[in-house]
């Protein structure tokens, strides 16, 4: 009798399980993959002036069936410079950006998770508060601080420190101020998430085994905040890398940056193909450090 | 025309287009430039008509356009501007109009409407709504102040010009151009003696390298931001629409500023360009759309959207109805010599398309 009894339960645990997975893959399917899906097919065909303004992929026509697959927007990309400068820019402005976010948001997730219980919700919160304005109005707010007649030059002339004022705005400066500051709760939630559970155990077993606190911390307290170190930087370098509200309000001539080259693809040549190829290699790109990410966490499990 | 209030017009976008899945018997649905419309004039239509109105707002032709190009966007009324509009015919947007459904036709101002004829000829698709330049505005007081009293301020040397713009920039005076390959690249051809609607790629490159040459002297590109800066002062020379530079100008005065803001239209030329009312082709409701664009040709209700906005009707049946001020405005209703220099920005080719953004691109980034 046993045994069915155990198999009519593996049976239902598998449909349990069936079930569970269902659900993601459901949502990842309808959110992720027929999106993708789109985007590939339209980077496949080619522009026409017509409604919707590209290339059938399949046509049945005399009795053949005729794939029409074009490359060559893949090609064109290739081809001019600019692409790949600016793909080259964002990676570099969000590359810069999370390492800012790391530096400062370190410490301030250290220093949260060290504060005495009763701070900490009141910390954590100071730090989320910001992000329940919305987030254009809160970019706006640093074109107002950060303007010739703005709130920094304005101080620094009151004060007689200059005589004219510093030019901030429309410069990379100020893009990368408006980068790491909206994405710095990103990085640092993760951070103190990981430092928060730091079993205080081992700090103090390395203190009675004589270790400085120095070296307490870099052999003790970074590497095991180091899943923090990833998260954060993950979460602020890839949305970061498509950035387009940012460098449009903040940046100046000379920000290249490629969520704006694929907005001008698109409304300026209208030439979605080519929008949608530069989409999917800027998706390519991301995929890089994602997988990365992925390996990093599962290792982390084991 | 610009793009000022792109936060709130997305908003209201956005509250609309929920409204309007709610289908209506009796209804138009019109899409128009936000801020482009006197506030009584849809109230007034739905009196004389019994035609309920669904009145949403965009940004910019790029909106527009991939709303239209989507296909299926449930408008029955859309206003695109000159330069969007042949190829969007071409792609089958729109639908011929029905000249016997409107009579008022007659009201145009058939001179301006011979610039038409290279857009859409003999108005088959499209009704203009509305029509503006696009010029220099400018702080009058400041670029005197720097520039001397013979400063060139009816001349796009304002802003093409090495020495005189190396000169504002030095005395702290900034300088915007829209930032539009398509905008800017025309009025440097022209400043050059070139044909600004040359499709010529050496005519382009030579228009781009006037323009990079002045870069590092601008302060920023871009499209809308000048309107808010050129009324504080933070600018003050722009390249800019008509419409927006008033608009800065009468911000200005309200603010109470020690200066004022002018516009000019460059004699060298200047792009003239109409807002077109046309209707979809998959528009539901057509001959109510009809009767909206009648409605419009009206000579009081154009004169009436015109005193609100600030940008000249071509409705020669309307100018009885507009005040002195603004029938006599040359930056509204430019003078005869002035109308002869300026320019049609038509439909160009995919590559040249291409190009044109590609050179602004490389101007822009210096690259």
């Amino acid at each position: 009798m046993m045994p069915t009894r155990v198999s009519v339960l593996l049976k239902r645990l598998q449909f349990g399980r069936r079930a569970v997975i269902a659900f993601p893959l459901v949502w990842l399917t309808l959110f992720f993959l027929l999106p993708f899906a789109l985007v590939l097919k339209i980077s496949l065909s080619e522009a026409a002036i017509a409604i919707p303004p590209y290339g059938p992929l399949l046509e049945y026509a005399d009795q053949t069936l005729h794939i029409f697959l074009s490359l060559g927007n893949y090609l064109f990309l290739l081809s001019d410079s600019l692409y790949v400068a600016a793909y080259w820019g964002s990676v570099k402005t969000a590359f810069m950006a999370t390492s800012i976010c790391l530096l400062i948001g370190y410490p301030m997730a250290y220093a949260m998770a060290r504060a005495p219980a009763r701070w900490q919700l009141l910390l954590l919160l100071l730090v989320m508060l910001p992000s329940w304005t919305s987030f254009l109005i809160r970019v706006y707010a640093w074109m107002g601080i950060l303007s010739n007649s703005g709130l920094i030059n304005n101080l620094l002339i009151g004060i007689g420190l200059i005589d004219s004022p510093i030019r901030m705005m429309n410069t990379q400066f100020a893009v990368t101020i408006g980068i790491v500051y909206a994405y710095l709760p990103f990085m640092v939630l993760p951070l103190y998430a990981h430092l928060a559970r730091l079993d205080n155990s081992l700090l103090e077993a390395a203190a009675d085994l004589g270790s400085r606190k120095i070296n307490t911390f870099v052999k003790v307290t970074l590497p095991l905040s180091m899943g923090g170190i990833v998260a954060g930087s993950m979460l602020v370098f890839i949305p970061a890398v498509g950035e387009f509200v940012i460098p449009e309000l903040l940046g100046g001539p000379n920000t290249l940056m490629i969520g704006k080259v694929l907005w001008e693809e698109f409304f300026l040549n209208r030439d979605w193909p080519v929008a949608s190829a530069l989409a999917m290699v800027m998706l390519l790109l991301l995929l890089v450090p994602i997988v990365w990410f992925h390996r990093y966490q599962s290792r982390e499990l084991e | 025309m610009g793009n000022i209030h792109k936060l709130s017009a997305a908003v209201v976008a956005i509250s609309f287009a929920a409204a309007a899945s709610a289908a209506h018997a009796n209804e138009v649905r019109v899409f128009n430039w936000s801020d482009y419309i006197a506030p009584e004039t849809l109230e007034k239509f739905t009196e004389r008509t019994g035609i309920e109105v669904t009145y949403d707002v965009y940004d910019s032709n790029e909106t527009l356009d991939a709303a239209l190009l989507a296909g299926r966007s449930g408008y029955d009324v859309v206003v695109p501007s000159t330069h969007y509009f042949t190829r969007q015919i071409s792609a089958g947007v729109y639908q011929p109009l029905n000249p016997e459904l409107l009579p008022n036709l007659s009201n145009l101002n058939a001179e301006l409407m011979a610039n038409l004829e290279g857009i859409d000829a003999g108005g088959e698709y499209s009704v203009p709504y509305m029509w503006g330049t696009n010029g220099l505005g400018y702080n009058v007081d400041r670029v005197r102040e720097i520039l001397g009293d013979d400063a060139p301020v009816d001349s796009w040397a304002l802003l093409f010009d090495p020495e005189i713009t190396t000169a504002l920039s030095d005395a702290g005076c900034g300088l915007s151009m829209l930032d539009s390959g398509d905008e800017m690249l025309s009025p440097a051809m022209a400043y050059l003696g070139l044909d600004p609607l040359s499709e010529n790629i050496e005519d382009l490159e030579a228009g781009g390298e006037l323009i990079a040459g002045v870069r590092n002297n601008m302060t920023y590109f871009h499209s809308s931001r000048y309107v808010a800066d050129l009324a504080n002062g933070d600018i003050c020379v722009a390249a800019g629409y008509s419409g927006d530079i008033f608009q800065a100008a009468e911000r200005a005065e309200e603010a109470g500023r020690d200066f004022s803001v002018g516009y000019s239209i460059p004699k060298e030329g200047a792009a003239l360009w109409f807002d077109l009312m046309a209707v979809p082709a998959d528009a539901p409701n057509t001959e109510n759309a009809h009767a909206f664009i009648n409605f419009i040709l009206d000579p009081e209700i154009a004169a009436e959207i015109t005193e609100y906005v600030r940008y000249a009707n071509p409705n020669a049946a309307a100018n009885e109805y507009l005040s002195e001020e603004i029938l006599n405005d040359p930056a509204i209703y430019p003078e005869t010599d002035t109308m002869q220099n300026l320019y049609v920005a038509i439909e160009k080719p995919q590559n040249v398309q291409r190009a044109r953004t590609r050179i602004w691109n490389r101007v822009k980034s210096g690259r």
